[in-house]
């Protein structure tokens, strides 16, 4: 069995959504040996479109509570309403199920006792097989939170399984953003790899996960997709990228292979492996692979 | 009216709707941008800012001198937020949900609630295009308290379009609740399509009307517009990978202004959407 330290965690984040997170991800998933796959984007969960999982198990992803008022046990008092800092109550005493955030203030003080509080059932959560090795990936149940709670489950499933079968490699896809889910899958990482793009935009949000991977010091590398969109402003996130100490991990040309390859469920090494595009993603993969 | 920009998917194309849509349909817009993770319509707005504020969320302080080690905040607090530990109340701050139940439940009113910043809102304009966002600051993990503070700038008068963040969670629950038409962007690949079903789920569960964009409509496969038919869900726009749309954006140019013909499309869009949103 292997120590935990011994397992390698890479996360591939963004800031700005649609930079290529997935299928980079999914591309080093074919590339490298020995490892578990994790889908952190539990809200928008892409990679089990091209990996094509074969599931094996499913659980209940269970977590806080959500409020409901019996009608019959109510006095129509009013505490409940001008307790809840939510405005999750109508004036008719149903509880909104999305403006409801679970703190139970109304169940304690409810003089009728008619508010009962059940436990919610968020999302699941899948161990799978592909054909690049096991999986492991999660779904948030539409318009639900606790995402960050998820992916902090779906991560420990990935170690443990990692750990089961002692493989020394998790590959991880983050979601999009800066805030919980973002911070919940970066924390106790060995690296994160940022993908950006050569706009303004792509640049600004890498600026700023830049500065998360920074605040929870976990060593960051860079690598700028369809660079050849805009080559000046490549170089000049290469260059700000270096300036604050970060290694560029590679470059990726603009190729709509990297579609046709998803439409085809295949990741782009698959798809076609002497392209251009194949080979910068092969380079980046060694270049991350050898520094984690 | 409010018109929300929202796709499940990042990277569809929201920003390039919501500024170009307002900037087209300007004088009389308020434009909002409620992505408070990765803001990016000051991008391409460079607004004026006229007033800047922070944004703090209320949390508990406990006085010891009156504290008796009841427990009560502790088991009241569903999140773990207020712990007591021997001899002194322990808060975490990055866990309160601000519920205010501690400070209600305490016997000897020893916890007052102090305020902690989350992060920035600004507010503008940029001629006579109205615009606010906020930014949260990095490292804190709740983006609703931020997004919320947006939402307080619509203004009843005029046309408010909020850009959305990405996503199907409560971050885009708060910034689409209560709008009046989503606009749901999207790509024609297996990704876009995933999360375009997921986006629409949200919007059936919020009961809104919506309808679709579909950005580099070329590139890919027909199953998005096979969906929207299935579903009836109306294609409002159709726009081609182009390396000119894709240049001017990334330098933070707008369509309506520097590409011709994009002013009149962005203006039948809004003509499009009055057709199909709520109360008309």
């Amino acid at each position: 069995m292997q120590g935990d330290r011994d397992i390698k965690e890479l996360i591939v984040i963004s800031g700005k959504g649609g930079t290529g997170k997935t299928s980079l991800l999914g591309a080093f998933a074919i590339l490298a040996r020995d490892k578990v796959l994790c889908d952190a984007d539990v809200d928008a969960a892409d990679l089990y479109l091209i990996l094509e999982p074969d599931l094996k198990q499913r659980q209940d992803f269970q977590e806080g509570h959500r409020a409901v008022i019996r009608p019959e046990k109510c006095t129509e008092c009013g505490l409940c309403r001008e307790l809840c800092r939510f405005g999750a109550i109508s004036p008719n005493y149903e509880v909104d199920p999305i403006d409801c955030e679970g703190c139970g203030v109304c169940v304690y003080f409810c003089p009728a006792d008619a508010i009962d509080f059940p436990i919610k059932t968020c999302g699941e959560l899948f161990i799978s097989e592909t054909r690049a090795g096991p999986m492991v990936h999660a779904r948030l149940g539409i318009a639900e939170d606790n995402s960050g709670k998820l992916v902090t489950l779906t991560r420990k499933e990935a170690r443990a399984l990692a750990k089961k079968r002692e493989l020394g490699l998790i590959l991880t896809d983050g979601p999009p953003g800066l805030a919980c889910p973002v911070i919940a899958s970066i924390t106790g990482a060995s690296a994160v790899l940022i993908v950006t793009e050569p706009t303004l935009s792509g640049q600004h949000d890498m600026d700023r996960v830049v500065e998360l991977a920074n605040h929870f010091a976990i060593p960051a590398s860079v690598c700028v997709n369809k660079f050849d969109l805009n080559p000046e402003m490549s170089a000049a996130i290469e260059q700000y990228a270096r300036d604050r100490g970060l290694p560029i991990a590679g470059r990726i040309p603009f190729d709509p292979l990297f579609t046709k390859a998803m439409v085809q469920k295949q990741t782009v090494i698959e798809y076609d492996g002497q392209s251009r595009a194949a080979q910068a993603v092969l380079e980046i993969w060694e270049r991350v692979n050898s520094s984690l | 009216m409010i018109i929300s920009i929202a796709s499940g998917k990042g990277g569809t194309g929201k920003t390039t709707i919501a500024t170009n849509l307002a900037v087209a349909l300007s004088p009389g817009v308020n434009l909002l941008d409620c992505d408070v993770e990765e803001p990016n319509d000051h991008i391409f707005i460079r607004p004026e800012v006229t007033h800047t504020e922070e944004v703090s969320v209320k949390v508990p302080q406990v006085d010891m001198s009156k504290c008796t080690l009841c427990g009560r905040c502790q088991d009241i607090c569903q999140f773990q937020a207020i712990v007591v530990v021997g001899e002194s109340v322990l808060t975490f701050h990055e866990l309160c949900h601000s519920c205010g139940g501690c400070k209600e439940v305490c016997p000897e009113d020893a916890i007052v609630e102090v305020d902690r910043e989350m992060g920035i809102f600004e507010s503008g304009h940029r001629d006579s295009l109205e615009f606010a966002h906020a930014r949260l600051f990095v490292g804190q993990v709740m983006a609703v308290p931020l997004i919320d503070r947006v939402r307080a700038a619509v203004q009843p008068n005029k046309l408010n379009i909020i850009d959305a963040p990405p996503g199907t969670s409560c971050p885009v629950i708060s910034s689409v609740k209560g709008t009046d038409f989503v606009i749901l962007v999207t790509e024609p690949t297996p990704f876009g399509l995933n999360d375009l079903k997921l986006a629409v789920g949200m919007v059936k569960i919020l009961n809104i009307p919506h309808g679709i964009v579909i950005n580099r409509s070329d590139l890919g496969d027909t199953k998005v517009t096979e969906y929207a038919e299935r579903e009836n869900i109306p294609i409002l726009m159709e726009i081609p990978f182009d390396r000119g749309i894709a240049e001017t954006y990334s330098r933070g140019g707008l369509l309506v202004e520097e590409l011709p013909g994009w002013k009149e499309k962005f203006t039948e869009l809004y003509e499009r959407i009055r057709g199909y949103a709520r109360g008309s």
